[in-house]
C-alpha cells in the first residue's frame, strides 16, 4: 500500500493506505476526526468541507494521496481549547444549527468565505457561496445570519 | 421571565458539541472487532429471483459471511409490519403483504435488498457483493399510483388484488352529494401532491452487536424512537426478546419522519452479529438513501368544494389515491386516512365532508410519514380549493377565509376531530399586516413595468399534533398507545437528570425540557441533564414525530416534577420541622410558611438521600419520580402563512420575494427554538412546490435518485422569513403547548402555488413548479387566450 504524509490540524501524520481512500474516509476512520461528515456520494452537500493548504474542499472528493504533503485542517482544530472560534460562537448565538450533522461543514465552508470576501458579507452574497453546503434543518434562514455575525466578529 | 425559563430564547446546551465536531452520529461510533456488511439491491422493480449463487463472493478477501432471504426465513426471523390496521368501507382489513428483510423469491422495488455480504472492511463487502450472481425473471412493473389499480397492471402481491391495500372513507356522502348538488358554485381540482425524497442530512446508519456470553443484543441506530424499534424488531420480527435487546439512538442528524420506521438493515445487522459473532455496522450512502429510505406525500386527489350564494362552504369532497410503494411501512397505512382525511375541514366551519383514500401498492420504496404526514397534503387540498373558489366567485381570497373561519370553540368537525382552541382570525390579520397586504397591488404595479409577474397567496392551515388520546388512537387502528414517559431524577447534590422517551434529532430538547425542569425546581439550567435515546436508560417511550415532544413529552415531565414536589415538601417538613402543609416551595426555596425558617433545594436533595430526618416508616428515602402522560385531546396548531412571488414570464423562474408566517402554537418554551422550527418547515414546504420530485419512470426506476437529480432546497433557493406568533392556550395539556415541529412544511406548498396562480393566472399548475412547469403554464394561457 502507498505512504501518505500530510499535516492535519498542525500534527504531522504518515499513514500506508488503500490507494482508493478518500481524505475523508482517512479523516475519520484513521485519524478518529469524526467531525468532519459524509452526507452524499455525489459531492453535492458539503458536510465533510475541510481547509487544504487554507481552502475550502470536499473532503469527499480527494483521495488523501492526492493531498500528499497539504496542510489539512478540520472543524475539531477550529476552536483554541474551550475558546470557540468567532463562527463557531455566532452559529451558536444565532441557532445556526439544528440536528448538527451539516454545521462542522457549513462552518468551514463559513470561515472560508471570509478569507475570500471580507468581513462585511451581504445576505446575497452569503446564499450564493452556500451553494455548495445542504442543510435539511434551518431553511438557512438563521446560517446566513449567523455567517454575516461571524464574518463581522473574525474582523475583531 | 426567569432568564432560562418557559419563553426565553436560551442558547442551546447541545450545540457544542455540534459546533466543535465531537457530536456523536451512529457513523461515529466503532465496535472492537466491528465489521462491515453491504446490501446487494435489486436493480429492478419487479422480478422473480430464480436463484443467487453465492461461492465467488465468499471467496472474496476478507469476507465473512454472505448471506441471502432464504437465510433469514431459515432462522425464523419475521416480517416487517405495518403497525395500524385500517379496514376498507367494505369491513375488511387492509391488505398486508409479508415483507422480508431480505427478499425471498421476488424483488419489488428497485433497491429491495436480495443479499448482504458481511466482511473486513466496507470495501472488502462492497467489492465480494459484485461477484454475487442473481437470476432474475424480470417481471412487469408499475410504479404510477393513479395506474396500479387498472386491469392488466403488474399484480405486486398476491394478497392485494389490483395492488389494492384499503379503499376507506370517512364522512357522509350522501349529505356531501346533497349539498353539491344544491350548491350555488362548485369548485373542482385535480391535484397530484408529488412524491418527495425525506433526505435528512445524516444517512440511516446501524450497528448491530451480539454479546454471546449473555445472549443479548446491543444496536446503535439512526431512530427517532427506539423504544419503538424495539418492540417491533422483538415482538414482531422476533430477532430477540424485548429484554435482550438494546437499542441506542445517538446523535442523530434529522429524521422529519423517515428515520421512525423500522427498516430491514436494523433488523438484518443484529441478526448478521450473531451469524458472525462480531459486531457489524452499516451506513448508508446517499445513493442507498434515496432508493431506501422510505417516500413522503404521493398522492392523486379528485377534489371539490361546494359554496352558497353568499361564498360559505357547504361540503368538501375528495377522491385520492394514495401510493403506499412496494410494502407497508410502519405506520404507512394512518398517513392518507387519520393523518389526513380528519383535517380536511381546516380552519372552517363546514358543515359535510366525504372523503374516500385508495391505498395502492406499487413498485417503488415503501411511502410513510414525511415532515406533516397527511396534513400537508390536506392542507394543499383545502387551501388550494379556497383560493381558487374565491378566485371563480370574484370574491378577495382573506375575506372568503374570514367568512368561513370557525369562530367558537370547541369546535367538532365532520371528520372526527373536535378542535378545542383557536384564533384564526387573529393569526390572519397580524399576517396580513406584516406581509404589507395593502402595499401589494402597489408592489404588482411596480413588478409589471419591469415586466414581471407578482402574485401574492395565502394559506391558513391547521394541524393535529401530539397524535393521541392512546384510547382514540386505539379505536381508530394503532397498534400503539401514544402517551409519553419520563422520570424526574434528583441527584443529592441537588443536580436533575430528566429521561425522556421522546428523541431529539435537532429538535433542542436538552435545551427546552432543561428550561422547564430549571425553573419549576428554581435551579441552574446547567445543573439538569436530559438523558434519551437509549433504552437501557430510559424507562419507556415513544420517540419524536408529529410535533408531540413539548405537547406530550414535556407534560410528562411536568406530571414527574408534581410528584418530585410533593416528595421534596414531605422531606423539607422533617427537615424543617414543620408540618407538610405549611411548607411552600417557591425560586427553588422551601419556606414554613409564615415563618423565616427555610430549606435550600440541595439541603433537601441531600436529606432525602442521607435520611437522617426520617425513619423508612415515615418515608422512604431517595427522590426519583416517574410519570406517564397520556393526551387528552389532540392539538391543534394553526396559521397563515402568506407567500409573495416575484416570476420573470421570459424564463419561468419564480422568485419568493417576501414570506410571512404567523403561527399559533399555544405556550411557546423557547422562540428561538420555535423559529428554528418554522423555517425549517417552511424551507421543506417550498422545496416541495417549487424544486423537489422523486421521479420513477415507468420500469419503477427512481430517476431522481441523488443530489444531482434530485433539487434539495439551497441558500439561494429561499428568502429569510419573517416570523411571528399569535397564541392561544392548548386547553388540554398542563403547559398550553400546540407543538410547532411541521408546520411549515404543512403550511407552505399551497402559500407557493396560491402565489404563482395568482401571478401567472392560470389555476393548471402541478408541483413542483419549476421554471419549466411555470414557463409552460404562462405559454398555455397566452395560447388559451390568444385562442378566445
Amino acid at each position: 500500500m502507498p505512504a501518505v504524509k500530510l499535516t492535519v490540524n498542525g500534527k504531522p501524520v504518515t499513514a500506508d493506505v488503500d490507494p482508493r481512500t478518500l481524505l475523508v474516509q482517512f479523516l475519520r476512520e484513521n485519524l478518529r476526526l469524526t467531525g468532519t461528515h459524509v452526507g452524499c456520494d455525489t459531492s453535492q452537500c458539503g458536510a465533510c468541507v475541510v481547509h487544504v493548504n487554507g481552502k475550502a474542499v470536499k473532503s469527499c472528493t480527494l483521495l488523501v494521496l492526492t493531498a500528499d504533503g497539504a496542510d489539512v485542517r478540520t472543524i475539531e482544530s477550529l476552536a483554541n481549547g474551550e475558546k470557540l472560534h468567532p463562527m463557531q460562537e455566532a452559529f451558536r448565538e444565532n441557532h445556526g444549527l439544528q440536528c448538527g450533522f451539516c454545521t462542522p461543514g457549513m462552518i468551514m465552508t463559513a470561515v472560508d468565505i471570509v478569507h475570500r470576501k471580507g468581513n462585511d458579507l451581504d445576505e446575497k452574497t452569503i446564499r450564493e457561496e452556500l451553494e455548495g453546503n445542504l442543510c435539511r434543518c434551518t431553511g438557512y434562514h438563521n446560517i446566513v445570519k449567523a455567517i454575516a455575525a461571524g464574518a463581522k466578529a473574525m474582523a475583531s | 421571565m426567569n432568564a432560562t425559563g418557559i419563553g426565553a430564547a436560551v442558547r442551546r446546551k447541545e450545540d457544542f458539541r455540534f459546533i466543535t465536531g465531537k457530536g456523536q452520529y451512529t457513523d461515529d461510533i466503532n465496535r472492537p472487532g466491528q465489521t462491515y456488511i453491504h446490501f446487494l439491491r435489486s436493480p429492478h422493480a419487479h422480478a422473480k429471483i430464480e436463484k443467487i449463487d453465492v461461492h465467488a463472493a465468499k471467496a472474496m478477501p476478507g469476507v465473512l459471511a454472505v448471506l441471502t432471504g432464504a437465510e433469514l426465513a431459515a432462522d425464523k426471523i419475521g416480517n416487517l409490519i405495518c403497525g395500524w390496521m385500517i379496514h376498507s368501507k367494505d369491513g375488511s382489513p387492509m391488505k398486508m403483504a409479508p415483507h422480508p428483510a431480505i427478499a425471498h423469491g421476488k424483488a419489488c422495488y428497485v433497491g429491495d435488498p436480495v443479499a448482504v455480504v458481511v466482511a473486513e472492511t466496507s470495501a472488502q463487502a462492497e467489492d465480494a457483493a459484485e461477484k454475487i450472481a442473481v437470476d432474475y425473471e424480470v417481471l412487469p412493473a408499475v410504479a404510477d399510483p393513479a395506474k396500479a389499480q387498472a386491469d392488466g397492471a403488474a399484480q405486486i402481491h398476491e394478497v392485494a388484488p389490483h395492488n389494492t391495500i384499503y379503499q376507506w372513507h370517512l364522512g357522509d356522502a350522501k349529505a356531501v352529494d346533497a349539498a353539491v348538488k344544491a350548491a350555488n358554485h362548485v369548485t373542482r381540482l385535480h391535484i397530484v401532491n408529488n412524491r418527495l425524497v425525506p433526505n435528512a442530512m445524516e444517512p440511516r446508519a446501524a450497528i448491530g452487536d451480539y454479546d454471546a456470553g449473555n445472549d443479548s443484543f446491543t444496536l446503535w441506530n439512526t431512530t427517532q424512537n427506539p423504544h419503538v424499534a424495539r418492540l417491533v424488531i422483538s415482538a414482531f420480527v422476533g430477532v430477540a426478546p424485548e429484554h435482550k435487546l438494546r437499542v441506542i439512538a445517538p446523535d442523530v442528524g434529522g429524521g422529519f419522519g423517515s428515520k421512525i420506521f423500522i427498516y430491514s438493515e436494523e433488523v438484518v445487522c443484529l441478526w448478521a452479529s450473531k451469524k458472525v459473532g462480531r459486531p457489524v455496522k452499516w451506513v448508508a450512502d446517499r445513493a442507498e438513501a434515496f432508493l431506501a429510505d422510505a417516500h413522503g406525500r404521493d398522492h392523486v386527489t379528485e377534489a371539490e368544494m361546494a359554496f352558497d350564494a353568499d361564498g360559505r362552504i357547504t361540503a368538501l369532497k375528495a377522491k385520492t389515491i394514495a401510493n403506499l410503494g412496494a410494502y407497508m411501512s410502519t405506520f404507512s397505512s394512518s398517513v392518507p386516512t387519520y393523518l389526513y382525511a380528519t383535517l380536511l375541514s381546516g380552519q372552517y366551519d363546514i358543515p359535510h365532508i366525504y372523503c374516500e383514500v385508495d391505498a395502492v401498492y406499487t413498485n417503488t420504496a415503501p411511502v410513510d410519514a414525511y415532515r406533516g404526514a397527511g396534513r400537508p397534503e390536506a392542507t394543499f387540498v383545502v387551501e388550494r380549493l379556497v383560493e381558487v373558489g374565491a378566485r371563480e366567485l370574484g370574491l378577495d381570497p382573506a375575506e372568503l377565509r374570514r367568512k368561513n373561519f370557525i369562530k367558537q370553540f370547541p369546535h367538532q368537525t365532520p371528520v372526527i376531530m373536535a378542535y378545542d382552541a383557536g384564533d384564526y382570525h387573529a393569526s390572519l390579520k397580524k399576517a396580513l399586516e406584516l406581509a404589507d397586504h395593502k402595499g401589494f397591488a402597489k408592489r404588482k404595479r411596480d413588478a409589471e413595468r419591469q415586466g414581471k409577474l407578482r402574485g401574492m397567496g395565502f394559506s391558513t392551515y391547521i394541524e393535529a399534533c401530539g397524535i393521541a388520546p392512546s384510547s382514540a388512537v386505539g379505536s381508530l387502528g394503532a397498534g400503539v398507545g401514544l402517551w409519553e414517559s419520563a422520570e424526574v431524577r434528583v441527584n443529592p447534590t441537588g443536580s436533575v437528570e430528566v429521561l425522556t422517551g421522546c428523541h431529539s434529532h435537532g429538535q433542542g430538547h436538552e435545551t427546552t425540557f432543561a428550561q422547564l425542569v430549571a425553573e419549576r425546581l428554581g435551579i441552574p439550567i446547567e445543573n439538569v441533564a436530559v438523558v434519551h435515546g437509549d433504552t437501557d436508560k430510559v424507562q419507556f417511550g415513544m420517540g419524536t414525530y408529529g410535533s408531540r415532544s413539548g405537547a406530550v413529552g414535556m407534560s410528562a415531565i411536568v406530571k414527574a416534577l408534581d410528584k418530585v414536589e410533593a416528595k421534596a415538601k414531605k422531606v423539607a417538613s422533617h427537615l424543617l420541622e414543620a408540618s407538610e402543609n405549611d411548607i411552600v416551595f417557591k425560586d427553588g426555596k422551601f419556606t414554613v410558611a409564615g415563618t423565616d425558617k427555610s430549606a435550600a433545594w440541595g439541603d433537601v436533595a441531600l436529606h432525602a438521600y442521607i435520611a437522617h430526618k426520617f425513619t423508612g416508616a415515615q418515608l422512604e428515602p431517595g427522590l426519583k419520580e416517574g410519570a406517564f402522560y397520556d393526551p387528552t385531546n389532540f392539538t391543534f396548531p394553526a396559521g397563515c402563512h402568506v407567500c409573495e412571488v416575484e416570476i420573470d414570464p421570459e424564463t419561468g423562474i419564480v422568485s419568493i420575494a417576501n414570506w410571512t408566517a404567523v403561527d399559533d402554537f399555544g405556550v411557546v418554551i423557547n422562540p428561538m427554538i420555535v423559529e428554528g422550527q418554522v423555517h425549517g418547515g417552511i424551507a421543506q414546504g417550498v422545496g416541495q412546490a417549487l424544486l423537489e420530485n422523486a421521479v420513477y419512470n415507468s420500469d419503477g426506476q427512481l430517476v431522481a435518485g441523488s443530489f444531482m437529480d434530485y433539487t434539495m432546497p439551497r441558500a439561494d433557493d429561499l428568502p429569510s422569513f419573517k416570523i411571528d406568533t399569535t397564541v392561544t392556550k392548548c386547553p388540554g395539556n398542563p403547559l398550553g403547548i400546540k407543538g410547532c415541529g411541521e408546520a411549515g412544511a404543512i403550511a407552505a406548498p399551497a402559500a407557493v402555488i396560491n402565489a404563482i396562480t395568482d401571478a401567472i393566472g392560470s389555476e393548471d399548475l402541478a408541483m413542483p413548479a419549476t421554471a419549466q412547469a411555470v414557463w409552460a403554464a404562462i405559454e398555455k394561457r397566452n395560447k388559451g387566450q390568444k385562442a378566445a
